[in-house]
């Protein structure tokens, strides 16, 4: 039942939790106006908040100057590439576990996760002698890889715990009306699986994109994703805030979108189930 | 009803996902295991030679490694107490009902999504700056000096990025906790007369134990291995003011080419994430069974 509560509480109540909202939210605000900004705006003394002139010439300098949409494409590839890779291992493997459990589908799934407790520190020596001599640093499909393995504990877990929901009783429905193995796949399963598998690539494209450690260690100029491309603002040279805020706001703003989309999956898949 | 073709088909559809994360764990983790027992540096291709425990010697014994210890466990320490507190207040204030609920919900949960090379350059830039950053612009206008915050606080400022990172992570857990609440008996505590503060403390924090058990060890995974924030703001320092074990043991091996050095550092950050994994992997091995 729904409790009642008086008017004056709520809007009490509003104007907390916008105060909140806003001040959390308000670097990020404050990245996507200054990108707008000239340089000398953007350090301007006292700051300027809306009345300045605002100009779109940060995103072009950006694209000219250090070549934005390689390292964009890069981020697109390692994202979509390592959560494509990591689907298809994922599927079927999650999927056998929901239906046919058996004694061990506990262990390997505890297994499973235990190898994302690994901290990435601890193997990056050999991770790196392995990518030099295998001549896969700097090279997208070595990232892919390594995206992909890091991330693959975690899709196994967010679709075993949505395949679980499904109910086997309309698998043996399907098949006593005689459904073939084909059709049942094809028109029983899949519309049903499809919610989950959405969740999950979300998930994972959001986790991958943001990916700090590998991207950083593994990459040069030539396969840096945005990340790494960021990271190479770190030493200022002259004015940039305005720049800065200009690549910030690219890199950040296809993330926060989808994000938004995916906040309910989110605690579900970051908790491997445990909250939900 | 599985049948033994059904079992065999099941193991084959399990086996690439195991093979590779088998692969994954094995490789690499006994790569880092013997090379911690070599002397082995970049620079001196072909010197390699064992030493037995003289690495971790000297990797524990380094100054260096037991102010990265102390950091690496106030940072994990001072994010959860920020992020677990603050999170419950938030989660406490966005469960009321008020005007516009799910933008504001958007609102806050938004710098989960900001990459953390991007949050530590605005902050670092934008924010923290003692010239141009929005709070020395603010601290000039209640007429006081600015603050260098990544020379003077480093470690307190890190802390405040990463929280402002994580902060969102715990707000969303324990709001989604709060929600299951039992509405009833709330009420009826309410209509017996007891005060907000007993409710909270006997019924909605027992609730959400639960909740903030997940937010601590997961988060507690996670922050043992910050690592690009303090490359783009700090680079560890001044001194060792700001470094953590990923960030000492990334120096020592990518840096200075120590391999050894390096993998022995490794091992060590490896037994220390596992004493947190333990408890984390029982919580959830026990939710598995419900």
């Amino acid at each position: 039942m729904a409790r009642s509560v008086s008017t004056n509480r709520k809007l009490v109540t509003t104007f907390f939790a916008w105060a909140v909202g806003l001040a959390i939210f308000f670097p990020i605000l404050w990245t996507i106006l200054t990108s707008f900004k000239t340089e000398a705006q953007a350090i301007s003394d006292p700051p300027v908040f809306f009345n300045f002139h605002w100009t779109l010439e940060n995103y072009v300098t950006v694209q000219e100057r250090s070549n934005y949409f390689r390292h964009f494409w890069n981020s697109v590839v390692l994202s979509g590439g390592s959560t494509l890779l990591g689907l298809i291992i994922a599927i079927p493997a999650a999927w056998s576990m929901a239906f046919v459990p058996s004694r061990r589908t506990k262990d390997i799934l505890m297994w499973m996760l235990s190898t994302k407790m690994l901290p990435p520190v601890g193997v990056l020596v050999p991770m790196y002698l392995i990518f030099r001599n295998l001549g896969l640093l700097d090279t997208q499909i070595g990232l892919v890889i390594v995206l992909t393995l890091i991330n693959l504990p975690i899709i196994v877990w967010m679709l075993y715990t949505y395949f679980k929901e499904i109910p086997g009783e309309i698998l043996e429905a399907a098949r006593m009306d005689g459904a073939t193995l084909r059709s049942e796949i094809l028109y029983v399963l899949t519309p049903m699986a499809i919610p989950g598998i959405a969740s999950t690539v979300l998930l994972n494209i959001i986790l991958a994109w943001n990916e700090a450690f590998w991207t950083l260690n593994l990459t040069a100029a030539k396969a840096a994703p945005l990340t790494a491309f960021i990271a190479s603002y770190s030493s200022p040279e002259g004015l940039f805030y305005a720049k800065l805020s200009a690549a910030s706001t690219m890199a950040i703003a296809p993330i926060l979108i989808m994000g938004w989309f995916s906040q309910k999956q989110l605690v579900r898949g970051l908790t491997f189930g445990a909250v939900k | 009803m599985a049948t033994k073709h059904s079992r065999a088909s099941a193991r084959i559809m399990i086996s690439p996902a195991v093979l590779l994360l088998l692969g994954w764990m094995l490789i690499p983790l006994s790569m880092t295991l013997y090379f911690s027992f070599l002397r082995y540096n970049l620079l001196m291709p072909g010197m390699e030679e064992f030493t037995g425990l003289t690495n971790y010697k000297y990797f524990l014994t380094d100054p260096a490694f037991f102010a990265a210890l102390t950091n690496t466990i106030l940072l994990v320490c001072g994010v959860l107490l920020v992020t677990v507190i603050g999170g419950v207040l938030l989660a406490l204030l966005l469960d009321q009902p008020f005007f516009g609920q799910g933008i504001v919900r958007i609102l806050v949960i938004a710098p989960f999504f900001v990459m953390p090379t991007v949050s530590a350059l605005v902050w670092k830039n934008m924010f923290m700056n003692p010239v141009n950053g929005l709070f020395a612009h603010l601290f000039k206008f209640f007429g006081l000096e600015p603050f260098d915050f990544l020379a003077q606080a480093p470690l307190a400022s890190i802390i405040g990025i990463v929280s402002w990172q994580w902060l969102p992570f715990a707000t969303l857990i324990l709001l989604t906790a709060f929600q299951s609440l039992d509405q009833e008996q709330l009420e009826a505590s309410e209509m017996d007369g007891a005060p907000w503060i007993k409710r909270f403390w006997f019924i909605m924090l027992p609730h959400l134990s639960r909740a903030i058990t997940v937010v601590i060890l997961i988060q507690t995974i996670f922050l043992l291995s910050v690592f690009a924030e303090i490359l783009v703001t700090t680079n560890g320092g001044p001194g060792t003011a700001s470094t953590n074990l990923t960030y000492l043991i990334y120096m020592q091996s990518l840096l200075q080419f120590d391999v050894g050095g390096g993998s022995a550092g490794g091992v060590v950050a490896i037994i220390l994430a596992n004493i947190v994994a333990i408890f984390l992997m029982r919580m959830i091995g026990k939710n598995l069974d419900a």
